[in-house]
């Protein structure tokens, strides 16, 4: 029975579709309950808010629609260095993730063995314990004067990341540093498992073909191993810099009022100043720039078809 | 020589060790931290080794209140979320129909958002509405982020199947409902568990779109969020610790049970 599932991965099939007559309404029934509900509490809301962003008004007087867009222009000119924070922070922290993933989920992948579901598991696992517990956790490892600190002290890494701002004085916590090893540790799961998927695909045949042919591991890695898993290198970059690019809790929790994203400043405006034509605009700003961005870099990678 | 040999050998598992040795260390610390005796309010610097806050998890005020929120919370988001995304998942598998492509889209965008637009915006649909906010709203948010997740698990396991094996049951003079029970489902029911598995997690950890929708409710990472703030108890720890080690065993289980089956039919 085991290989009947997975037969066909490798065998074409015959007909996907059995042809059915009958019931023609039966897919519109399975999907109206889902599809009502992402649209009454997914795409309406986005309307909603496109209509908030364009209001003016107060809490007490209430807000009408007045098509006042300057708010966009405000959010922008007011808000410009934590949208551009947010990009860099997040495409560091992705990039960082590629790095430190790769190697992770080629181990699972090729090298691992009878090991290989032991390390899934140590992956998968600490998204069970709470991430706020976990981001907290960095607060004691990162801690002024400890460990972490003194090491990049005395193998003068501090000097370097001081030079480049990445830090300032003898401090990791409260700097962007702080925050970008926070995102990177949070979304790196993100990034190993596509990468996991996509190279578990490869046939281990290729890799002994690139070594007949006397490639040496190397050439083998950048003319196989590497242009097979672009798949899940495109869909871990965006799964890992998309949720990064919006999320406040790394920045809040440790980093300093220097290292703002543009979410704090949506959340600050939405839940505390109950500014809500400024939030609305900013969150749009945010969705623009990433459906921007994003597109692109599927247009550039030429992988449209990843989901 | 030999040893750099070894290292260049090996660079790939020295990495990748090295990178989950990153993903496990905030583990480790919260595990050691939670035998920690603080002074003060924070738990942040190591003290002295104690017991107390094993002895006593829901000795702190409200902890293991938002805990059993969060448990109700991610229960019905995952039965919701799982049924309505097994569902989708099987019409876009098995059916050809108009606006597939729109469907699609629309499964794909809330995975493309980021959570804090998502958050900003049904939180302007629930005060325009004057819904209020709590347990409903944040069930509502849930089982709409959860959806999508459920929709592409079951979907992968659907598209894997072999639809031959239910031409062979209808072959045998089963009906659509017997089909359905005893061959469909039983070959999706790994990717539905996945899914349900994955939504349950994701509800059960998610802050920012709950932060956004919760009104005056309280979970457990908005307990832990506002403990950040006012001074982490050490039973936080020990809470994280056991969801740590419960994870484990639940998934080292769910193993042992598969391999049984697999020596079983073998």
């Amino acid at each position: 029975m085991a290989s009947v599932t997975e037969a066909p991965l490798l065998a074409p099939q015959p007909d996907k579709k059995p042809p059915r007559k009958r019931g023609r309404l039966v897919p519109y029934w399975l999907l109206l309950p889902g599809i009502l509900w992402l649209l009454i509490f997914f795409a309406l809301p986005m309307v909603y808010q496109a209509s908030t962003s364009v209001q003016t008004g107060s809490l007490e007087e209430g807000f009408k629609v007045t098509w006042h867009f300057q708010t966009y222009w405000n959010a922008l000119a007011d808000y410009w260095p934590q949208f551009l924070r947010s990009v860099l922070y997040a495409g560091a922290a992705t990039i960082l993730c590629l790095v430190l993933g790769y190697p992770l989920a080629y181990l699972i992948a090729f090298r691992a063995g009878r090991w290989r579901n032991v390390v899934l598991i140590l992956v998968i696992a600490p998204f069970f314990t709470s991430f706020l517990i976990r981001t907290l956790a960095w607060k004691t490892i990162l801690a002024d004067g400890g460990p972490v600190v003194g090491a990049l002290n005395t193998l003068h890494v501090l000097d370097v990341t001081n030079w480049l701002g990445f830090t300032s004085g003898d401090r990791v916590l409260a700097t962007p540093l702080a925050v970008v090893c926070g995102l990177t540790y949070n979304f790196l799961p993100f990034m190993i498992l596509p990468l996991y998927t996509s190279l578990e695909r490869i046939d281990g045949r290729l890799h002994e073909a690139a070594g007949d042919l006397y490639a040496k591991p190397f050439t083998t890695f950048r003319k196989v191993t590497f242009p097979l898993s672009l798949p899940g290198v495109v869909s871990g970059t965006l799964l890992t810099f998309i949720p990064a690019s919006g999320d406040y809790v790394n920045a809040d929790l440790l980093g300093s009022t220097d290292t703002r994203m543009v979410g704090n400043v949506i959340q600050t405006q939405f839940l505390r100043i109950l500014d809500y034509p400024t939030a609305a605009a900013l969150s749009f700003i945010l969705m623009a720039a990433i459906l921007i961005m994003v597109t692109l870099y599927i247009r550039k990678s030429g992988t449209e078809d990843l989901v | 020589m030999a040893f750099v040999r070894w290292f260049k050998r090996n660079l790939v598992v020295i990495g990748g060790l090295l990178t989950l040795g990153y993903l496990l260390l905030p583990n480790v610390i919260v595990t050691v931290f939670s035998f920690n005796k603080p002074k003060g309010r924070f738990n942040y610097e190591w003290q002295q080794f104690s017991l107390d806050a094993w002895r006593d998890p829901c000795g702190v005020a409200d902890m293991c209140g938002s805990l059993s929120i969060s448990l109700q919370i991610a229960v019905w988001a995952t039965i919701g979320a799982t049924i309505l995304g097994t569902m989708i998942a099987f019409a876009l598998v098995r059916y050809r129909f108009r606006a597939r492509g729109a469907v699609n889209s629309l499964i794909f965008l809330p995975m493309a958002m980021p959570e804090v637009v998502m958050a900003a915006s049904l939180l302007t649909l629930f005060l325009n509405l004057g819904a209020q906010l709590g347990f409903w709203t944040i069930l509502i948010a849930h089982i709409m982020f959860c959806l999508s997740f459920v929709v592409t698990a079951v979907k992968a396991r659907v598209m894997s199947m072999d639809p031959r094996l239910e031409q062979a049951a209808q072959d045998l003079y089963a009906g659509p409902a017997q089909t359905f029970l005893r061959v469909t489902l039983p070959i999706a029911a790994p990717g539905i568990a996945a899914g349900a598995l994955l939504a349950f997690a994701l509800s059960f950890d998610d802050f920012i779109i709950t932060n956004f929708n919760a009104g005056s409710t309280v979970t457990f990472p908005m307990f832990v969020w506002g403990s950040a703030q006012r001074g982490t108890p050490v039973q936080i720890n020990v809470i994280g610790t056991a969801m740590f080690i419960v994870a484990v065993l639940f998934v080292l289980a769910g193993m042992v049970v598969s391999n049984r089956r697999n020596k079983q039919k073998a």
